[in-house]
């Protein structure tokens, strides 16, 4: 086997215009992406939406419909799984029942002839802390013991691109947290490029130099962690990746800067380049943590945002914050995250609120909330515009 | 305080060993059937069988034979037969692996191929199982037509001169070796699609993903996992095979120089008369089948079948 093929980093992969049916059924729509090498991404999204088979793509364990995959420039599209430089760490461990776990940890060393092999699976297994069962046959560890076999096992082999199949889901909470660190500096240690699925957001975004967030066979936004969390350009990825307040606005002015809009009778503003539309119905949309809730109508201020007034129908206390649930009538429901700078809650249910935020906290989305009537006055919108 | 929390601890205690014995008899009340049924159809026979290997033709009445310790037979019969015996490990060996060869691709196709067809996947089982719809004997006694001199077979073979003309083929070693193979391989079959309908293909593409070729991952991922069946059918096989009188039959595929154990025990049983003789190669047949079987399930790693 060509030797030459397995650099001694990691290597960029770029998916171009990938698309996979299985009978009856696409799993991918349409995926164009590029992975810089040395980085680690993370790939985000909910249960089904074709995360496994985007990774089974690029392992080579799946052909493409259309589309080509190129690694570190060279198309690997036709070459077979096993001419490829990558390893995969499966969401089902795939761990080899009959051999030993340091023999399962071997397996890739040996059929690439690299010397000493059970030294180096031993020395992987020991930066999983395993090495104490290395001759134990697989059924005979626990599932979160299982995982990190399977991720010694594709990391032992030092792959231009390695592959992360939810690699930490069976893993207890304290050990997870352990294990994404571990992770992260195996990464940053021996350079290569990580694509990491998860369905977890926490996990994306405090492991990943790049999230991309996938729903329904499509990425909906690709950025930094922050850029994603700070400005969702979509419903579904506000919503994904924390919590977010949307609301249906009527845009009556378009300034170069920005673009005021209607919300249930409220003047509310956003920043020109946050916002994805900037004429028709658009939603608007703020993060609870960016809320301030005031017991008194505020004076007008260049550059806040007020709504309200609105009544507060719920606070739930969480240690670190608390959360308002305000009912603005016009606006629905507004979740707010307080911030425990005093003992107990600042409002009580009932209490008449308002609410408050920086304009450029604010953003526009380029699509509405699936299901509403915002949507659907949204779908023709566009449809129009389309065809 | 303490003591009612010893008292209510002991009391389970007690219960549950209690319930222990109970089910303990109860388990030995349910296999006693089988125990007494073992008593009396196997060992009772093979005590007999091993009592009459050891006698010795009575001095006084002609054709009886009397119980005299005479281990010398057991000598007797491997002088005089070993040829023979030798030969049934050899061909049953050769058959077994015939089998074997023929029925893994079957197997793997039937159990891992047509996986997400079942109607299929179950027409064709019925196929490989069909040929025990008809008496055994008649498929071979089938087979001594097709392999005739007059049939079609051989003609061919002669016609692309494979086969001389004066050569047949019933009645030689490669008649009883097809008879063999062509009988067993339903047993070969079935324990094999069993193991290989649940292989887990998963497992299979982890090792093309570790850089297995397809032969590598063949030879180091799906065969050691395909060992359960490939021993229970070897078993099935071999066992029956290396005992199988009928094949080698010269009534049926075999002849003179083709005769195995199984036709030398039977014409020592009822054509000779030679009890003894026939009942020591028995037992020798019995330990030998016996220590191959243990040696080879040992080395291939699969005691936890037995
Ligand atoms: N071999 C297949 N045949 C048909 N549908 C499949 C196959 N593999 C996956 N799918 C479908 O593709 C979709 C995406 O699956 P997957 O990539 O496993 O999702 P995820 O990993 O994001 O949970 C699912 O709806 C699944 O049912
Ligand atoms: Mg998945």
């Amino acid at each position: 086997m060509a030797r030459g093929l397995f650099a001694e980093s990691g290597a960029d992969l770029q998916l171009v215009g990938i698309r996979k049916e299985f009978p009856g059924f696409t799993a991918v729509e349409q995926l164009d992406l590029t992975v810089p090498a040395g980085t680690f991404f993370a790939l985000l999204g909910p249960s089904g939406c074709g995360k496994t088979t985007t990774l089974r793509l690029v392992a080579g364990l799946e052909e493409p419909t259309s589309g080509r995959i190129l690694l570190g420039g060279r198309d690997v599209t036709d070459t077979k799984p096993h001419r490829r430089p990558v390893n995969t760490v499966f969401q089902s461990y795939a761990l080899f029942p009959h051999m030993t776990v340091l023999e399962n940890v071997a397996f890739g060393l040996r059929r690439r002839g690299i010397d000493d092999p059970l030294g180096k699976a031993r020395s992987a297994l020991r930066l999983v802390e395993l090495d104490a069962l290395a001759d134990r046959k697989p059924a005979q560890l626990s599932g979160g013991q299982q995982q990190r076999v399977a991720l010694a096992r594709a990391v032992v082999n030092r792959p231009a691109l390695l592959l992360l199949d939810e690699p930490l889901g069976a893993l207890d909470l304290k050990l997870r947290r352990q294990m994404q660190l571990e992770l992260k500096s195996i990464q940053s240690e021996v350079g290569l490029t990580f694509v990491h699925v998860t369905h977890d957001q926490e996990e994306a975004m405090t492991m990943a130099d790049t999230v991309a967030v996938m729903n329904r066979g499509r990425i909906e936004q690709i950025g930094s962690p922050e850029e994603v969390y700070e400005l969702p350009r979509t419903a579904f990825v506000a919503n994904f990746l924390g919590q977010s307040n949307l609301f249906p606005a009527v845009v009556r002015e378009a300034g170069d800067d920005a673009v005021g809009a209607d919300v249930a009778g409220h003047r509310i503003l956003v920043p020109r380049s946050r916002a994805q539309r900037t004429e028709g119905t658009i939603t608007l949309g703020v993060r609870p943590e960016k809320l301030l809730l005031l017991t008194e109508e505020p004076t007008p201020i260049a550059g806040i945002n007020v709504l309200g007034p609105g009544r507060v129908t719920d606070v739930s206390f969480s240690g670190v914050s608390t959360q308002y649930l305000v009912e603005v009538p016009g606006a629905g429901t507004v979740i707010v995250f307080a911030q425990n700078l005093v003992f107990g809650p600042v409002v009580e249910p009932g209490a008449d609120v308002w609410l408050s935020w920086r304009v450029e906290h604010g953003f526009g989305l380029a699509d509405a909330p699936r299901g509403s009537a915002l949507q659907q006055a949204h779908e023709a919108l566009v449809g129009g515009a389309e065809t | 305080m303490a003591l009612p929390a010893f008292a209510g601890a002991s009391a389970p205690a007690t219960g549950r060993g209690g319930a222990a014995r109970r089910s303990g008899r109860v388990a030995l009340l349910l296999l006693l059937p089988g125990i007494a049924y073992l008593l009396l159809f196997f060992l009772a026979p093979l005590l007999s069988l091993v009592m009459t290997s050891l006698q010795s033709p009575s001095e006084t009445v002609f054709g009886q034979y009397d119980f005299t310790f005479n281990w010398a037979n057991y000598l007797q019969v491997v002088g005089q037969y070993g040829e023979q015996i030798g030969r049934s490990f050899l061909y049953a060996l050769l058959a077994t692996v015939f089998a074997l060869l023929f029925s893994y691709p079957l197997a793997y196709f039937l159990g891992v191929n047509l996986r997400g067809r079942p109607i299929l996947q179950s027409l064709l089982l019925v196929l490989v199982v069909a040929p025990f719809f008809i008496s055994f004997l008649l498929r071979t006694a089938a087979w001594k037509q097709i392999l005739s001199d007059e049939g079609l077979v051989v003609s061919t073979l002669k016609a692309l001169a494979l086969l001389g003309p004066q050569d047949h083929l019933t009645g030689t070693p490669i008649a009883v070796v097809f008879g063999l193979t062509y009988n067993f391989i339903p047993f070969m079959c079935l324990p094999l699609f069993t193991t290989l309908e649940r292989l887990d293909l998963r497992v299979v593409e982890a090792g093309r993903d570790l850089y297995g070729g397809p032969f590598t991952t063949f030879r180091t991922v799906t065969l050691p996992l395909s060992m359960p069946g490939i021993v229970s059918g070897t078993l099935l096989t071999f066992i029956p095979a290396a005992g199988d009188y009928v094949n080698a039959s010269s009534q049926f595929l075999g002849g003179t120089s083709s005769t195995m154990v199984g036709n030398v025990i039977q014409s020592n049983f009822l054509v000779q008369l030679n009890y003894p003789a026939a009942a020591a190669l028995s037992i020798l047949l019995m330990a030998t089948i016996l220590v191959i079987v243990g040696v080879y399930v040992r080395r291939s790693g699969t005691e936890d079948l037995l």
